[in-house]
């Protein structure tokens, strides 16, 4: 098995590949009812130190439905200067550039150590990176200012040529000019009416003058830079002007009275900054960055009205159709994020804000463009200023980790088709021979645009398998998938990553044992959350429990060793051991519990979960404990109550947090001051290490968690107890009062409890 | 003419006096000639010139009025290619007759003089018998003349016989101009307005030399007598017509009878220029010839003796002419004296003076003859003369036509009568009913219990008792209503009463304010109110014993009881939403299209406002303003200007969303101007520069009267909006307009359409912006069609002002235009102000005109009112009066200062009630009625076509005088025309109503001066109104140089002025300076600095500042007219026989106008032809 996963890993970090199944059941019927789809995550620009991109175009197949690229699995013909399309097997003949080829002078990407490889092609007209800020500016003034101070920071962070824009918005929205000295100039909408496009063109004199039109399209006149400079601008030329403004930058001045809420017009903000785009930079890569530091209140897009009596909705007023904005402000930002997204510019949205702002229904502005979503408290927190920060990382050639207007194309080989993907992207809505007609996620199409992605953005691509039962794959045959990533990199550079990756087939009902050995339990588990999240989105909670429930069943039934109706004889082999345990913590998590979680909460956790790569998403499914003690080095620990002990230090981990706890005697200690004492330095060393460690990953997480250190009986230990398994409660009695952990006043079953039942229900032969 | 032959004149300065008489005698000597030779003019000299000597007479020019008619007849006389105009057609006569004078005082020169006279018939009627007077000698000639109308004439004289009695008024009128000169010395009288009024001056000082004692009585009898006032004008003698029928026309004249019956209604049918036999008709008025011949030859020897004249005037009235004349008329002839001595007759010696109107009156008998039509008022039946007149007539016809225009009644002579009359003492309010002297009278106001004329002035301080006698006499009962009038600094300003928490005392049923007219009974426990009879406790706070006379004991102290103005603190239920207001907001919205930036329109307005902004209105003891000031530039967007106080740089907002108006800034927008001064500063000096390149030309409007709208609404508080404005709004945006002028339109039934609105979207701003108290100025700049009638909609209903400078050009109009500029901005100005008129049981305000809204039928409602604004309010009977209580009325004024104070202004006015129709007569004021019947014929156009608006007018003022002649004046010949005293004004001022630009445009008048004018004469005063119908036409080289008087003044026609002298008029919006071509260099060099006349550059929008004194005098006195008018005068300057005289002449109102207006003359004809109709 050992070989499994070195294959598994191995082809992760060539690839950024990770599938459900790496050996494939050969037939339709068996692979349904392998439970688990066979699909993968795919981490289109996975970092790659090892791989320096080409700097010619791909070789593409000749057939115009297939278009597929040059690979090490083509059959080549070096005599001919022929080579055979593995998808269409359509014979092609090399370009005049590889003339030279043989099998002694292959190209990069004919060598299997390639199956991964880029090209930088250089086409169309580069442009800048556009940076539009939108700014709420009903805010408090430590918070203006923080963001202020944010904002001016980031302007140092940015490329010297990129565009920066600034939109202000409150009762009005402002959309400030920039080229202008001696007096600051804005235009000013009504934060009320929403505009088309046209309008906003119109209003903000973008609108071309009506140029007789010449003939074949219309020139790209010098004049459009001029038009658009207005109002964007290249960092390096007004960042003083920049800074100024941003400076006297004031808190919306219209009076609020008492019990009620600020006006924001977010909506109409938004849908200004996307009209701005639109007309002067379609098609280029642009962040449009959201910071609002409430909902919008006013105008399209209105989450809650001004009345401070009217609270947000909660899940209870969506549950009960109680929400009566909803619908609407949703719609409003599902139509910008799509104009968005067809305009391949991105939408960010830092949302700092003690109650709601409104993430619910924004949410799609970020998701459907890839965009970041941040959630803090406030502004001026480091949460949000070190992540805001690390929006403009740079990788270790310089270079922003970020690229733009990417679209991915999906190629298989005959025996697969493609039911579809879940991640930040849109459907591109391209038809083709592999796309399956049973979606997964968004489906019916071979192609997908993110508008914004980074190396961490995964997506989970979903197949199924149509070959028939009857036309047994040929010994040897292997299914194929390439993964054809178009973007503009952050350099503005053009570029093309193709992954090529194959596997083998497997007859499920003689080889099932190779099957089975080749799951990916992780990937797995993390591919059904996903769908799980995504179902989640349009169905009930419950629904959703139940389906994966029985998944899982369906799944220990089919995998399982064990003897009918007697659970105690129910095994799963290593392969699977750990599935059922990420499905239990899966239950519990807020993706799909709305228990204790705002609307809000939950849309930016899933936001999160549908993005990050498989790592962090197991992370998110079930956090990681580590335990500090003198009885040793630090250690993981299970995520149980069982593991809370007196003397031990822990440090949990769920990506959005980053909890420490004290053991109570540990804490006592700490309050009596030991660690202070030159003796007990030991103690001093005990209590700094877990910090250092959770320094670490707050280092490098985007977005950065939010660091909660607490202690036995503390209020903030909640965020422990809430994750760890209740395996001890006021409930059972076993290992009540014993010194093995802390019990956790809850209801919910543990571990141990949901794996009974699954055992019982998985051998049951009445189901 | 005067001005060709003047030459005589030439050294004006010199001799001023003789400079008239020169003029105008040789008028009439050279006159006809040179009339002729010049197109127009020659015509109208021609006629002038026989007006002049009428002039003095009343003021019936019933043949010239009727020009049509009795143009016909001179056209006959003369050919009948002149006879189209009607001017023509006396031209006609006039050439002809000209020659003839020269010859001598025979018929020709009875030509002449008819001409002269027949306008001066007209006016004299009656006065004909002054004619005589000097005219003896011609008198002789006139007989022959006449003789070949005998019959008829005699006839005619016969009835003149009756009217001699009104005559002797005319005559009085006459006499009441030199009497008061007069009286103390012949002399004195030509110097008065004689002097300058030409030639009727000498008549006039002929009238006081032969009849000095006469003349006494006669002033005594014109005050007292409504007859004297009235003066009876011989009718137009049917005969005349005849003649001019039987000249060419017969038929088509005779035609043309027919058609003046149906004219009669209105004079149209005079005006018809367009059909030749309609005026024909009127024309025969002219043939007064017999009659006017006597007349002339009288002028002629004046003017022979033109020199002399002076010194007669000036001396010993010509005693001996006078003398001479009286004698004679009555006796002498009896034909012609038959007219003349039923004038003098009636007037007795005084006619003598108006002898000359004697020689006018000849020309009524023509008039008799236009009335063709109506010829059966007398039995000078056209027809029945007809053929056999015609062959004689022909030239006498022509003498005929000419009615003196110095025999008509001349504003000039009534402006400076009562001048001299009342100019002197104080008018004290005490008196209920009492007619304060005229608006162009200089003179104090002592606050008595009545208000002071600046502030209300009524058609009649006399009321008929009831709705029967208003309805029988026409006479419109209207106040003029100027609550916040500016007062010369001698008088005080209303005061301030507060009573405290209670506020004003009021009646509790019609809520009528305290005021002295208020009778306190029952110990002082109750009052009854003046209005309603309603009686009311008196507040115990408010409690006051009586006095033995029922008066309180407090009367004195306190101002609403013993004064008829003054001012209450309004308490917070006064104020809107109960809240008292904030200090008002000026917001300065410029224009920055292209057109405003490239003209430096918008540099300059930058540049002005700097320093203006702290000359803003500021309540008396206040050190600072409290009005709080914005800015706004615009053009296709509007960019708002955050501008506060601790910005270190202003911010600019622009607003594109035109579609949905709003103010995208609270905070900064309206500040204080001392404490953002430097922010301001700042953002004045950069908005040139922001828009130096623009290149938009478009612009919107609507949006930026929201858009202030809005800010004020923003702030909370009322204020006003400057916006400077340059074009057509064709943007896309509300309110949005589109280039609908038409000119094509005009005399049609859609003519209405251009002073309408094309939108209603307008209606409904201004309805907003009143309800906020959101004045709206608008000062335009258009280079072409702008819309004036739309975009002026709001200014116009929320009581703002319009300011228009066509094709603004910096050099030329800066001046102009900063000046309106900063008057504006620093005139006294109340905000959201509502005004309610309370009148007695038995009237009732039923209609309002002027700058205003009204939501219902009683409250007008006004944004904005400043000092200049005037409301004319019409009231009407739903009752009776009684004689014992007479007619109060009460007009209270709800306005915010423009410190946020809430006042009430309050004016009280008592006005007597009649039951004779003759004491209304006697209480009127022509000045008041004219203003009123503008404004109403001005909202008439809106509704009607204009040809209906003017026929309405001239009906309702023949009424107004038929009524007079049948129950007032005494009996005399329907021949007469005779005015009553008070409104012997009204012809003439009403003629130049129906001439002025909205209801007679030229071709070169725009459809935006139209709508402009319009909405301006709208809300103007009894005083603006009178001198922009009838401009003030000064000689600058009459000026005195050494005292700081002005020259007196003369009248408005083309024969008056010399060629050899430099003229000044006004009219309240242009000042016009007119160079003579002979000029000496001198003067021009003193005043011009060039050193000929032809170097003088049109183009010159100022006089050049020249040390000396000449330069300063007139200077001095274009000051001093510019500080006198509300609004900055455009300076022109006209060369004579430059392009640019059209203009010039536009301005002579007493002319016939390029448009078709006709002339004084021509009017007052066919105005006494209307009237006989009516009387028939």
């Amino acid at each position: 098995m050992a070989t499994y996963l070195e294959f598994i890993q191995q082809n992760e970090e060539r690839d950024g590949v990770r599938f459900s199944w790496n050996v494939w059941p050969s037939s339709r019927l068996e692979a349904t009812k392998m439970v688990v789809p066979l699909a993968c995550l795919l981490t289109p620009l996975k970092e790659r130190l090892d791989l320096p991109p080409v700097q010619y175009e791909p070789v593409l197949c000749s057939r115009l439905t297939c278009k597929a690229v040059l690979s090490p699995l083509c059959q080549v013909d070096y005599r001919a200067k022929l080579w055979a399309c593995n998808f269409c097997f359509q014979r092609n003949q090399f370009p005049p550039a590889y003339a030279g080829i043989s099998e002694v002078n292959q190209p990069a990407e004919l060598m299997p150590q390639f199956s991964t490889i880029e090209y930088i092609v250089q086409r169309g007209p580069q442009t800048p990176l556009i940076f539009l800020y939108v700014v709420d500016t009903c805010l408090e003034e430590e918070d203006l200012q923080a963001l202020k101070e944010s904002l001016q920071m980031s302007l140092s962070l940015l490329p010297a040529s990129a565009l920066v824009g600034l939109i202000t918005f409150g009762r009005m929205v402002q959309v400030h000019e920039l080229s202008c000295e001696g007096i600051s100039k804005s235009y000013v909408f009504r934060g009320t009416k929403d505009l088309t496009a046209k309008q906003i063109q119109d209003m903000l004199g973008l609108s071309r003058p009506a140029v007789p039109i010449q003939q074949g399209r219309p020139l790209q006149t010098p004049e459009q830079p001029a038009i658009s400079s207005r109002f964007l601008q290249p960092v390096h030329k007004i960042d003083m002007n920049l800074t100024d403004l941003l400076g006297e930058l004031q808190r919306d001045p219209w009076p609020v009275t008492q019990g009620k809420r600020p006006l924001r017009s977010t909506g109409v903000a938004l849908s200004i900054a996307v009209g701005l785009l639109e007309g002067t930079f379609p098609n280029t890569g642009a962040r449009i960055m959201l910071f609002t530091g409430g909902p919008p209140t006013q105008g399209p897009g209105m989450v809650v009205g001004d009345e401070l009596k009217t609270p947000i909705r909660s899940w209870h007023d969506i549950e009960k159709d109680n929400a009566r904005l909803m619908k609407k402000a949703t719609k409003h930002y599902e139509t910008l994020a799509n104009r968005t997204a067809a305009n391949g510019h991105c939408i960010d949205i830092y949302a700092c804000a003690l109650d709601q702002t409104g993430l619910l229904e924004m949410k799609c502005c970020a998701n459907l463009t890839g965009g970041h979503m941040v959630m803090g408290d406030s502004f001026n927190t480091s949460l949000f200023k070190q992540t805001f920060q690390r929006v403009f990382n740079k990788g270790f050639n310089g270079e922003f980790q970020m690229a733009f207007g990417a679209s991915l194309d999906v190629k298989t080989s005959r025996e697969l088709k493609i039911a579809g993907a879940i991640g930040p992207c849109i459907s591109l809505n391209a038809k083709g021979p592999c796309v399956s007609e049973n979606e997964l996620g968004i489906g019916g199409t071979s192609q997908w645009k993110i508008c914004s992605l980074d190396p961490s953005t995964t997506l989970a691509i979903y197949f199924e398998v149509v070959n028939q039962h009857n036309a047994p794959i040929p010994q040897g045959g292997r299914g194929a998938v390439q993964f054809v990533t178009q973007y503009q990199h952050s350099s503005t550079q053009k570029r093309i990553r193709v992954t090529t990756i194959a596997r083998n087939w497997a007859d499920a009902q003689s080889q099932l044992q190779h099957i089975e050995a080749a799951f990916d339990q992780e990937a797995a588990a993390v591919l059904m959350a996903r769908l799980g999240v995504y179902r989640a989105e349009s169905e009930e909670g419950p629904d959703v429990l139940r389906w994966l429930d029985r998944q899982l069943i369906r799944l220990c039934q089919k995998f399982g060793q064990y003897n009918k109706d007697d659970p105690n004889s129910f095994r799963l082999s290593e392969s699977f051991s750990l599935y059922p345990q990420f499905m239990f913590h899966l239950r519990r998590s807020p993706f799909l519990q709305v228990f204790n979680n705002s609307p809000d909460e939950s849309s930016y956790y899933r936001h999160h979960f549908v993005r990050q790569d498989l790592t962090q998403s197991l992370i998110m499914i079930q956090p990681i404990l580590y335990a500090y003690s003198f009885h040793g080095p630090p250690e993981p620990v299970l995520l149980d109550s069982s593991s809370i002990l007196p003397d031990r230090i822990l440090l949990m981990d769920t990506f959005f947090q980053i909890v420490i706890y004290l053991g109570e005697t540990i804490a006592q200690w700490q309050k009596a001051g030991y660690q202070d004492m030159p003796e007990y330095e030991n103690f001093k060393h005990l209590l700094q290490a877990p910090l250092d460690d959770a320094q670490e990953i707050l280092q490098t997480r985007f977005p950065m968690p939010r660091y909660i250190h607490t202690e036995h009986g503390g209020s903030q230990a909640r965020f422990l107890l809430s994750k760890v398994n209740p395996s001890q409660t006021h409930n059972n009695l076993y290992a009540w009062g014993q010194e093995s952990g802390a019990p956790i006043l809850t209801d919910d079953v543990s571990l141990q409890v949901f794996m009974d039942h699954l055992k019982k229900l998985a051998v049951s032969s009445a189901s | 003419m005067s001005v060709n032959q003047q030459a005589h004149t030439g050294p004006p300065y010199g001799q001023p006096q003789p400079g008239y008489q020169g003029y105008q005698q040789p008028a009439y000597g050279g006159q006809p000639l040179p009339g002729v030779p010049q197109s127009q003019y020659g015509a109208y000299n021609g006629p002038m010139p026989g007006y002049q000597q009428p002039v003095p007479p009343q003021g019936y020019f019933p043949s010239l009025g009727f020009p049509s008619k009795g143009s016909p007849v001179s056209l006959n006389s003369d050919t009948s290619s002149l006879a189209p105009n009607f001017i023509g057609s006396l031209r006609a006569p006039p050439t002809s007759g000209a020659p003839p004078p020269a010859s001598g005082a025979s018929l020709p020169s009875g030509h002449l003089a008819y001409s002269q006279f027949g306008h001066g018939d007209v006016q004299n009627g009656i006065p004909a018998s002054a004619a005589p007077m000097q005219r003896p000698p011609a008198s002789q000639p006139f007989l022959p003349g006449s003789a070949p109308t005998p019959a008829s004439q005699t006839s005619t004289f016969q009835q003149y016989g009756p009217p001699a009695a009104g005559v002797q008024q005319l005559s009085n009128h006459v006499a009441g101009m030199t009497i008061g000169s007069t009286t103390a010395s012949a002399p004195p009288p030509a110097g008065l307005g004689y002097g300058p009024p030409t030639s009727v001056p000498p008549v006039s000082g002929s009238f006081s030399a032969t009849g000095s004692g006469l003349y006494t009585p006669y002033t005594a009898s014109q005050g007292p007598p409504p007859t004297s006032v009235s003066q009876g004008l011989p009718l137009a003698q049917p005969p005349f017509p005849s003649q001019p029928i039987s000249t060419q026309r017969l038929p088509t004249q005779v035609p043309g009878f027919a058609p003046p019956p149906s004219s009669t209604g209105i004079g149209p049918s005079s005006y018809p220029p367009t059909t030749g036999a309609p005026r024909p008709p009127s024309m025969p008025g002219p043939p007064l010839p017999g009659q006017t011949v006597a007349g002339p030859p009288t002028s002629q020897p004046n003017h022979v003796s033109s020199p002399p004249p002076p010194s007669t005037m000036t001396g010993p009235h010509p005693g001996p002419p006078m003398s001479g004349l009286h004698g004679p008329p009555p006796p002498t002839h009896p034909p012609q004296p038959g007219y003349q001595m039923q004038q003098n007759g009636s007037f007795g010696q005084v006619r003598g003076p108006q002898p000359n109107y004697g020689g006018a009156y000849p020309g009524t008998p023509n008039y008799g003859s236009q009335p063709g039509p109506p010829p059966p008022p007398k039995r000078l039946d056209p027809d029945s003369i007809p053929s056999p007149q015609l062959n004689e007539l022909p030239p006498q016809q022509k003498p005929r036509h000419r009615i003196d225009p110095d025999a008509i009644p001349s504003p000039i002579q009534v402006i400076e009568d009562d001048r001299s009359n009342r100019g002197a003492e104080p008018f004290v309010t005490g008196v209920r009913g009492q007619v304060p002297p005229l608006v162009t009278t200089n003179f104090l106001v002592k606050d008595q219990g009545n208000a002071s004329p600046r502030y209300i002035r009524c058609t009649s301080y006399n009321i008929p008792c009831t709705s029967d006698m208003a309805k029988q006499s026409q006479v419109p009962l209207a106040a003029v209503i100027k609550p916040l009038a500016t007062l010369p600094p001698e008088e005080t300003l209303p005061y301030l009463v507060d009573h405290g928490e209670s506020g004003p005392v009021r009646c509790n049923r019609c809520k009528a304010y305290m005021c002295p007219f208020m009778q306190f009974i029952e110990g002082g426990r109750r009052f009854q109110c003046c209005f309603c009879s309603c009686v009311t406790e008196v507040p115990p706070h408010y409690f006051q014993h009586l006095d033995h006379t029922g008066k309180r004991v407090d009367f004195y102290d306190r101002p609403e009881l013993s004064l008829g103005s003054y001012e209450f603190l309004a308490t917070v239920d006064y104020c809107k939403n109960n809240k008292f207001p904030s200090p008002p907001a000026f917001v300065f919205m410029i224009d920055v299209s292209y057109n405003a930036v490239k003209s430096g329109l918008v540099r300059l307005i930058c540049e002005e406002l700097k320093s203006l902004l702290d000359y803003l209105p500021r309540e008396g003891n206040m050190e600072e303003s409290a009005i709080r000031v914005g800015f706004v530039t615009y053009n296709k967007v509007l960019h708002f200007y955050n501008v506060k106080s601790s910005l270190a740089q202003p911010q600019m907002m622009v607003v594109s969303d035109v579609a949905d108006m709003f103010v995208p800034l609270l905070d900064g927008f309206l500040v204080n101007v001392n404490e953002s001064r430097t922010v301001i500063a700042s953002l004045l000096d950069q908005i040139p520069e922001m828009f130096a390149d623009t290149r938009e030309t478009e612009t919107v409007f609507a949006p930026v009267i929201q858009a202030g709208l809005e800010a004020l609404k923003a702030a909370e508080c009322a204020g006003k909006l400057f916006i400077f404005h340059t074009s057509l709004p064709i943007a896309e945006a509300p309110g949005k307009l589109k280039n609908r002028d038409d000119k094509k339109l005009i005399n049609t039934d859609k003519e209405k359409t251009l002073f309408q609105p094309q939108t209603s979207f307008y209606n409904n701003l201004a309805k907003d912006c009143v309800a906020q108290g959101c004045c709206v100025d608008l000062f335009l700049f258009p280079n072409q069609y702008l819309d004036v009638a739309t975009l002026g909609v709001v200014t116009y209903q929320t009581g703002g002002s319009i300011y228009k400078y066509a094709y603004f050009q910096l050099e030329t109009d800066q001046d102009r235009f900063l000046n309106d500029l900063r008057r504006d901005v620093q005139k006294e100005v109340g905000f959201d102000a509502v005004m309610r008129v309370r009148t007695s049981t038995g009237i009732r305000a039923t209609d309002f005109f002027g700058a205003f809204y009204m939501s219902n039928t009683t409250d007008v409602e006004m944004a904005g009112l400043d000092c200049d604004k005037t409301i004319t309010v019409e009231f009407k009977h739903d009752d009776k009066l009684s004689e014992d209580s007479g007619a109060l009325l009460q007009c209270a004024l709800l306005y915010t200062s423009c410190a946020g104070q809430r006042r009430l202004r309050i004016h009280n006015l008592s006005l007597n009630c009649c039951t004779q129709l003759a004491d209304l007569y006697r209480n009127c004021e022509t000045d008041t009625l004219i203003n009123y019947l503008a404004k109403y014929a001005y909202r008439g156009v809106l509704s009607s076509p204009v040809k209906t608006v003017r026929d309405a007018l001239i009906n309702q003022c023949a009424q107004i005088l038929a009524c007079y002649r049948k129950n007032c004046a005494s009996p005399s010949s329907a021949g007469q025309l005779i005015l009553p005293e008070c409104m012997k004004l009204l012809p003439v001022y009403l003629n130049c109503v129906l001439k002025s630009d909205v209801l007679q445009p030229g071709p070169e008048v725009t459809t935006d001066d139209r709508a402009y004018i319009r909405q301006l004469v709208t809300s103007m005063d009894v005083a603006e109104t009178n001198v922009f119908f009838y401009p003030r036409l000064l000689p600058l080289t009459k000026a005195d140089v050494d005292s700081d008087s002005l020259p007196a003044a003369i009248r408005n026609s083309e024969e008056r002025l010399s060629k050899g002298d430099i003229y000044l008029l006004e009219n309240g919006l242009n000042i016009v300076v007119w160079v003579g071509v002979n000029v000496q260099q001198g003067l021009i060099q003193n005043l011009f600095g060039v050193s000929s006349f032809s170097q003088i550059s049109n183009a010159l929008s100022t006089l050049p500042v020249l040390e000396n004194t000449f330069s300063k005098k007139v200077r001095s006195i274009v000051d001093m007219l510019q500080v006198q008018r509300s609004r900055y005068m455009k300076l022109i300057i006209v060369k004579q026989e430059d392009k640019m005289e059209m203009l010039f002449k536009h301005f002579l109102v007493e002319d016939k106008s390029l448009s078709g207006g006709a002339s004084y003359v021509d009017f007052l004809c066919h105005m006494h032809k209307e009237i006989r109709q009516l009387l028939s």
